[in-house]
């Protein structure tokens, strides 16, 4: 009853959260498809593949019919707009389909800004100087607002059992996460950090794996939204997790690890000037690391996903079908083992970093 | 070409925004209501296993303690027992030997005492014999003297001369 009651609280917030979000269904736009012809019929795997990888401000959800009678339905984000002139502008997404112009705005559909919105002068040219900045609530947002809640609601749920069960043995959701928690304590956390400061970093490390957990798995399942965003594939979102890790480093990188930043020992003064910037190299390279790796691994799952899928659009058989899904279930499994696999690299490495600046000087 | 013109490579402000805004929340959200409550219940649970073992521990060594101090008691106890016992023989046996010593002395002595009233008696016996016979002797003398005497004055002269012989064997 009380898990009834949260699903349906998560998802009226969800709703409440986005104002923008209509579902609509409208033409493709007829001029488009007439000079294109039989160009467009022609199934285009790279974009296929892309657009579903790339962020979005709409959250497609299917095509219902072919060529100029396609019928699209998609989710429509809020748009949140910043531009030096006009201010803060607010509104759906659905206002800049196809190309259609909405206060003075536009989002280009090819070329090296497709996807980006623009202003546009009053001429109909596109304004490349004038680019606003762009808050949308986009695809990828929603994707980890929605995994966000769900991880809140899961873990406040976990933490309300604990309060109930007391130091009793664990039982319902506590035998699942239990079990992983204490892992990521006695065997990521306590081996690299030591027991002594362990608990400052614990709420973080946590807190980090199962976000990403949350949003790789999130990731995995195709389909309805908020599920099957690209939310760890996204370059934006693992720099700024990396950035986190990053800034806890520095805010507790003692003196031992400033030193060898700054002065290392055991290298002659006259090095100094070369050895500083390799440190300061070696310094941002730790969170680039962290960033692309699990960019890259969680986008490439994806890629491959999808390129199988794509098979059987390029050969345009059903045929193709039951080897594709059977590719793509295996590929999905593996998927599940580097969701995993990831968060708990993810997880790792920043407790190895943190333990690297913490780290006691003894010689 | 693809790569480079896409949004794919190129963190867009708008998701870093809210994915700071996001993390964060769930960050701070998390760690007060979550995981400090989790930790410590967590940490709380390992302490009581930990000391629950330890006290299982030491109820295990002080129960075999007691046990070692029972068999210590039970020995000292037995040791005792016998020595006790010992004692108990020893005395018994000195008394013994006492009783039959005394009693071997008493009976000595007892022996000795009838030895010497025997002896006593004996001879106070003869000496009363002695006279006894002497008087009977002397009226046996006397009797026949009475007889013989007023037949001859010969007679006289015997016994004259008997009597003189007994007077000298009584000195």
């Amino acid at each position: 009853m009380k898990t009834h009651l949260a699903a349906f609280v998560f998802f009226s917030l969800l709703l409440l959260l986005l104002p923008g979000i209509i579902s609509g269904q409208h033409n493709s736009h007829r001029q488009e498809s007439e000079a294109h012809g039989k160009a467009e019929m022609e199934f285009n795997a790279s974009e296929f593949i892309l657009d579903h990888i790339s962020d979005s401000h709409e959250w497609h959800i299917m095509t219902l019919g072919e060529g100029e009678h396609a019928k699209h339905i998609s989710l429509y984000l809020p748009v949140i707009l910043y531009s030096r002139e006009t201010g803060l502008h607010f509104f759906s997404s659905r206002k800049l389909t196809h190309g259609h112009e909405y206060k003075g705005f536009r989002l280009m559909e090819e070329g090296d800004l497709k996807g980006t919105i623009v202003t546009v002068k009053a001429n109909g040219e596109v304004d490349e100087e004038n680019i606003p900045l762009d808050f949308s609530m986009t695809k990828t947002v929603i994707g980890m607002l929605a995994a966000a809640i769900i991880g809140l609601w899961i873990f406040l749920a976990l933490s309300r059992s604990y309060k109930k069960n007391g130091i009793s043995h664990p039982k319902g959701i506590q035998s699942l996460l239990e079990p992983i928690i204490c892992f990521i304590r006695d065997d990521i956390v306590i081996p690299n950090i030591g027991y002594k400061k362990h608990g400052k970093f614990m709420p973080y490390l946590l807190s980090v794996f199962f976000f990403i957990l949350i949003n790789n798995l999130m990731g995995l399942i195709p389909f309805p939204p908020p599920f099957g965003a690209n939310v760890t594939g996204n370059i934006a979102v693992t720099m700024t997790l990396a950035v986190f890790t990053f800034i806890i480093i520095q805010i507790n990188g003692n003196k031992s690890y400033w030193r060898h930043i700054f002065a290392t020992p055991g290298v002659p003064f006259w090095l100094l000037p070369i050895m500083i910037p390799v440190e300061i190299i070696g310094m941002i390279a730790k969170p680039f690391a962290l960033t692309v790796r699990l960019f890259a691994n969680i986008t490439a799952g994806h890629i491959i996903v999808m390129s199988l899928l794509a098979l059987i659009f390029i050969f345009n058989s059903l045929a193709v079908a039951p080897v594709s899904i059977l590719f793509v279930i295996f590929m999905d499994c593996l998927e599940l083992l580097v969701a995993f696999l990831q968060a708990y690299v993810f997880t790792l490495l920043s407790t190895l970093f943190i333990s690297l600046a913490i780290v006691e000087e003894h010689h | 070409m693809i790569i480079a013109s896409n949004s794919l490579t190129n963190p867009a402000i708008g998701t870093i925004f809210w994915a700071v805004i996001i993390f964060s929340l769930f960050f701070l959200i998390l760690t007060k209501f979550a995981w400090k409550p989790i930790l410590s219940m967590l940490k709380q649970r390992d302490d009581m296993i930990k000391g629950s073992l330890k006290a299982a521990e030491n109820a295990r060594k002080e129960m075999k303690q007691l046990q070692s101090d029972n068999e210590m008691i039970l020995k000292k106890a037995r040791e005792e027992r016998e020595d006790i016992l010992k004692e108990a023989r020893d005395i018994r046996d000195k008394l013994i030997a006492e009783a039959r010593g005394r009693a071997t002395h008493e009976a000595a002595k007892i022996v000795d005492d009838a030895k010497a009233g025997i002896e006593r008696e004996k001879a106070k016996a003869l000496s009363e014999i002695h006279d006894h016979i002497a008087t009977l002797s002397v009226e046996i003398a006397s009797k026949l003297l009475v007889e013989k005497l007023n037949r001859t004055g010969e007679q006289e002269k015997l016994i004259r001369k008997y009597i003189d012989d007994i007077n000298l064997n009584k000195n």
